[in-house]
């Protein structure tokens, strides 16, 4: 019998999936358990698996298209069958939501309908009591003729707020915008994209924006508007380090790097600093019993974070060869959203392309993250006299919510001490 | 403050302004040997004597124009009729003399003249007997219209009426005579009439109410509030001049209006103040907005049509639910 193959919820967020590619044809016969599609979640690219053993009868959706969950993406069953009726299932079951929508309206018509006839005999129109008629004639009035409607109030208020009504959507009657939307509305992504067509030239393209841009734009935007940064920065010496690096990496079979060095320095501060190991959780503020590090790693469409857990607990070798499999996993998209939740604490480091120093937007639910910059050779002032120095500036980018700015530098105050003092994160 | 009957601040009003002006008197039907129909002018007679409280005939226009010629040669009649629905017999004598003496004769007299009894339905009494006329009145130019709600309003208004230069229409309810409440114990209470006044503050949705309806609108409010909605209520207790100023700002405040009002639906006070709200504050308003009136249907004799056709508190809960979106 042939059956539907249907999105899976394949993350905990997963609203869609994006077919990133068909690895079957109609008409390939499949084992149960085979990888049929490759799906791009909100989180990362999963492989999806069928539970049947048949023959591809169908495929619904091209590569690149987005399928709702639980929508039907394929139909498995056996060669020969008539699949007709499947189809048609699939393509409407959009439509029978509609049907169903009508069907209610028709019965509250007849409800109306029911509703005069009992008034009628006696008193013909007595519509003036439950104002139904005038509710009838609003409806009629409101049909759809592409007008945007909003109440006055509405009107004056987007107005003198700036905001482009049509990026507004109304709670009111036949999608009427009134005061609560206004002062519930948040700008989004949408409402900057009139200001760039007028821009258009002929070598402009317009890229579709993937459901990592999507995570990215909407993620950090929560972030960077909802949570109040502040930022501290603190120059530190890497001499010591660098010497303890070269030391290790004689001996070591994982090479270790300078980031490594930065994860375990910050996995112990963090250790010790619990305020900045937390999370704003709206009615509480929780301080993470565990160390878990997300580590940013730059991949062709962006970015994305895996997370060294019980980072504090690991060995530096460990640490290393870790951050080196998970960094692996993001550039070829197969890291897994398991891989990229529960961090407590995020660090981001630019120092391999030069960047001396810069801010970071906190990764929610986190409240630090910790912007690395490169090692630079600086003349520093040593004993009185100007002597080549190795130094390193990191800045940390703190949730005032949860943070306050004497903590955050007794945090960055305990990394450079360890830091400068490598041994010091045995203690 | 003293708590007296509605009938009582009414009394009240007139013995002291018949006290205080030898030029006011009271006429109308069983107004002086049988103390008032409804018992507002108990004790005048003895008071004041056959002169100025005077019983007449069973002749709206007749006592009418009495008053109306009184008032032109300098007296200050109240007239009392035993409802309004009865004064419709009196229109030529109210509309067509009383509302345009001082036009007319280009300001050469006045009409200083009260026309008052009870006003709109009370009850099973059929289709000619439950009619609010108030905004009938209040469409003709040169005359004012008072429809207060509580004692208070009663007493203060009623002087003030009696004072006025010009013909004042000024109703009450046969339901509301016995309604008791705290009036001012001020020597000479007045209250400037085209004076409205917030009964209830709100910040959620305005509500337009005098008369009796004010009555169904404040349990409606005490309803609406155990979920959390205030409602502001206005009484603008004048219908004409209207104080439409302090309901634009009430408005300007909630955003949303709801008007009451127990005249049928055509061209009422619900539509006047819909106009004006429309007119003054368009920039302001959330939400259409609504009224709740009779509907365009004469008085139903049932008691269940009746109750039917009464606008009531579950009609106003309704038309807030609608201006707040909450439906």
């Amino acid at each position: 019998m042939a059956e539907k193959i249907e999105m899976p919820k394949l993350s905990d967020t997963m609203e869609e999936g994006v077919i990133a590619k068909w690895n079957v044809k109609e008409g390939d016969k499949v084992e149960s358990g085979d990888v049929i599609a490759e799906v791009e979640t909100d989180k990362a690219t999963m492989e999806v698996e069928v539970f049947d053993s048949g023959t591809i009868l169908k495929i619904l959706v091209n590569e690149g298209e987005a399928v709702p969950l639980g929508a039907t993406m394929a139909i498995i069953g056996e060669e020969g069958e008539d699949i007709s009726d499947l189809i048609d299932d699939a393509g409407s079951s959009d439509k029978k939501q509609e049907k169903e929508e009508v069907k209610e309206e028709k019965a509250e018509s007849k409800k109306e309908g029911e509703k005069k006839e009992s008034f009628d005999p006696i008193l013909g129109d007595l519509n003036g009591k439950g104002e139904s008629k005038e509710k009838e004639k609003e409806k009629a009035s409101a049909s759809d003729d592409g007008r945007i409607k909003a109440s006055p109030l509405a009107r004056k208020m987007a107005e003198e707020k700036g905001i482009d009504l049509s990026s507004v959507s109304g709670s009111g009657p036949d999608g009427r915008i009134i005061k609560k939307d206004i002062e519930e509305y948040k700008p989004s992504e949408k409402t900057k994209t009139p200001a760039a067509v007028s821009f258009d030239s002929e070598e402009s393209e317009d890229v579709k924006i993937s459901q990592m841009r999507k995570t990215i734009a909407r993620r950090l935007s929560e972030s960077k508007f909802s949570n109040p940064h502040f930022y501290e920065t603190i120059d530190i010496d890497m001499e010591a380090s660098m010497q303890a690096r070269s030391g290790l990496n004689e001996i070591s079979d994982v090479k270790i790097s300078f980031n490594d060095i930065v994860v375990k320095a910050c996995a112990a501060a963090l250790r010790r600093h619990p305020d900045i190991n937390s999370s704003w959780l709206d009615d509480v503020i929780r301080k993470h019993g565990d160390v878990n590090v997300a580590v940013a790693v730059a991949v062709d469409e962006g970015l994305m974070t895996p997370v060294i857990n019980h980072a504090d607990k690991k060995t530096l070798q460990q640490i290393s060869s870790e951050t080196r499999e998970l960094a692996e996993l993001a550039r070829d998209r197969k890291l897994q959203p398991e891989q990229m939740e529960g961090s407590t604490f995020t660090i981001s480091n630019l120092g391999m392309f030069g960047i001396e120093e810069f801010t970071a937007i906190i990764n929610p639910p986190n409240a630090c993250i910790l912007a690395v910059g490169a090692i630079r050779d600086v003349p520093v002032v040593k004993n009185g006299e100007v002597v080549p120095g190795k130094r390193m500036k990191v800045t940390l980018s703190s949730d005032h919510r949860v943070v306050d700015g004497a903590k955050a530098a007794h945090f960055l105050n305990t990394l450079r001490q360890m830091l400068e003092n490598p041994l010091s994160m045995l203690l | 403050m003293a708590e007296l009957q509605f009938r009582e601040a009414l009394l009240e009003a007139i013995d002291e302004e018949m006290g205080r002006d030898e030029s006011v008197f009271i006429m109308g039907e069983e107004v002086a040997e049988y103390n008032g129909a409804y018992k507002v002018t108990e004790g005048l007679l003895d008071k004041y004597g056959f002169k100025r409280v005077i019983d007449t005939p069973i002749s709206e226009l007749g006592f009418a124009g009495i008053g109306v010629g009184a008032a032109m040669n300098g007296l200050r009649p109240i007239v009392e009729f035993m409802t309004f629905n009865f004064a419709v017999l009196a229109a030529d004598q109210i509309i067509n003399h009383a509302s345009k003496v001082r036009y007319m004769l280009g300001g050469q007299a006045s009409c200083p003249i009260v026309f008052r009894g009870p006003n709109a339905s009370a009850g099973q009494l059929g289709a000619t007997h439950s009619v609010a006329y108030d905004s009938m009145y209040a469409h003709f130019p040169g005359l004012s219209v008072i429809y207060p709600s509580e004692p208070d309003d009663a007493k203060g208004l009623l002087k003030s009426a009696i004072r006025n230069d010009d013909a004042v229409i000024f109703m009450e309810s046969e339901q509301m005579y016995g309604l008791k409440g705290e009036v001012s114990e001020e020597d000479d209470y007045l209250i400037p009439i085209g004076k409205g006044k917030i009964k209830r503050e709100g910040s959620d949705v305005t509500v337009v109410a005098t008369g009796k309806m004010y009555h169904i609108v404040k349990q409606a409010a005490a309803e609406m509030a155990k979920d959390g909605v205030e409602m502001e209520i206005i009484d603008p207790r004048t219908i004409k001049p209207l104080d439409i100023d302090l309901i634009v700002e009430s408005v300007k405040k909630t955003n949303r209006c709801v008007i009451v009002d127990e005249a049928h639906p055509f061209g009422g006070l619900a539509s006047e103040v819909g106009f004006l709200i429309q007119r003054e504050a368009f920039d302001y308003l959330d939400a259409p907005v609504r009224r709740v009136t009779l509907p365009d249907v004469n008085a139903p004799f049932s008691k269940p049509l009746f109750d039917l056709w009464l606008p009531d508190a579950k009609q106003v809960v309704e038309a807030v639910n609608a201006v707040t979106y909450r439906t």
